[in-house]
């Protein structure tokens, strides 16, 4: 095997590149290879049915007040807060698609 | 987390039921943070955009789904395409090319990972607790024995006895191959 790059075997079994390591070290670092992304970015993405209901009103705003579109065109974030919704990413994040939809 | 149950969850989402979408972010959430952040290297930043935008698309496009045992390869390809995007507008496209194992390795190992992460759930909670506090979210042997109220320096035999229930939870027959040297477990 030296000096042939390791692919993969006829069985189809990938050939690791770091075969010496027993079955807890490799569980080991499948669990590490999986962090926990902030709390805050959970919470906000868990957001987006309550949000989406709130986008519904303005959406429906922009549509008919041109004055509130060029608002949201100028800055789509105070738009939002002037609306009594807080511009979470993941507020934004769908306005943002619906707007481009 | 096998295919029916993400069909399952993905039903139950399209039926609005209470619940149901939070448990596909709580599902999703690392993956995705995973590949943004591990697969395609983005600044934290970068990589919270993208996180939100993939939950946004998802959330807005679940019922386009056709098949919706596809959700988890959906998701991949949703993460990948804003990500590249990401990287594309800010220029750093190359980071693409220079990743040293490429996108497609990062996520099959990441795919791996999430097996192993759902066979977290089969294991008691003192368990679960004490693999997911070490291993993702990297706290210390004194954080652990604090939080859970354990002697520190009981932490590294209770996260080895667990790492070896979980082994079994994966590969029941690993038992008798336990303690042998340059032999992985087929996880996935």
């Amino acid at each position: 095997m030296r000096g042939r790059k390791p692919t993969a075997r006829a069985s189809g079994e990938k050939v690791k590149k770091t075969p010496m390591t027993t079955p807890e070290e490799r569980i080991a670092e499948l669990l590490r290879a999986l962090p926990a992304p902030p709390q805050g970015w959970l919470e906000a993405a868990k957001e987006l049915p309550t949000a989406r209901r709130e986008l519904d009103t303005i959406v429906e705003r922009i549509e008919r007040d041109e004055r509130f579109r060029e608002l949201v065109r100028a800055d789509l974030e105070e738009a939002l807060r002037a609306e009594g919704v807080e511009p979470t990413p993941a507020v934004v994040a769908l306005l943002r698609r619906r707007l481009d939809a | 987390m096998d295919a029916a149950s993400d069909a399952a969850l993905v039903a139950r989402c399209l039926a609005n039921e209470q619940g149901a979408w939070d448990a596909l972010v709580d599902r999703y959430a690392r993956y995705v943070y995973a590949i943004a952040a591990r697969v395609y290297r983005l600044e934290p930043s970068d990589a919270e955009d993208v996180f939100q935008d993939v939950f946004a698309r998802v959330f807005e496009r679940l019922e386009t789904l056709r098949d919706a045992d596809a959700l988890r390869p959906w998701i991949a390809q949703t993460t990948r395409r804003c990500a590249v995007d990401t990287l594309r507008r800010s220029g750093r496209e190359t980071v693409v090319d220079a990743l040293p194992d490429g996108p497609d390795e990062g996520l099959a190992e990441l795919d791996e990972a999430m097996t192993v992460h759902a066979a977290l759930g089969g294991l008691p909670p003192d368990c679960r607790e004490i693999l997911d506090r070490f291993f993702t979210r990297d706290e210390s042997y004194r954080t652990i024995g604090t939080e859970l109220d354990l002697p520190a320096g009981t932490i590294a035999s209770r996260i080895a006895r667990c790492l070896a229930r979980l082994r079994d939870v994966l590969q029941p027959d690993a038992v008798s191959r336990a303690g042998k040297k340059a032999d992985r477990p087929r996880v996935g």
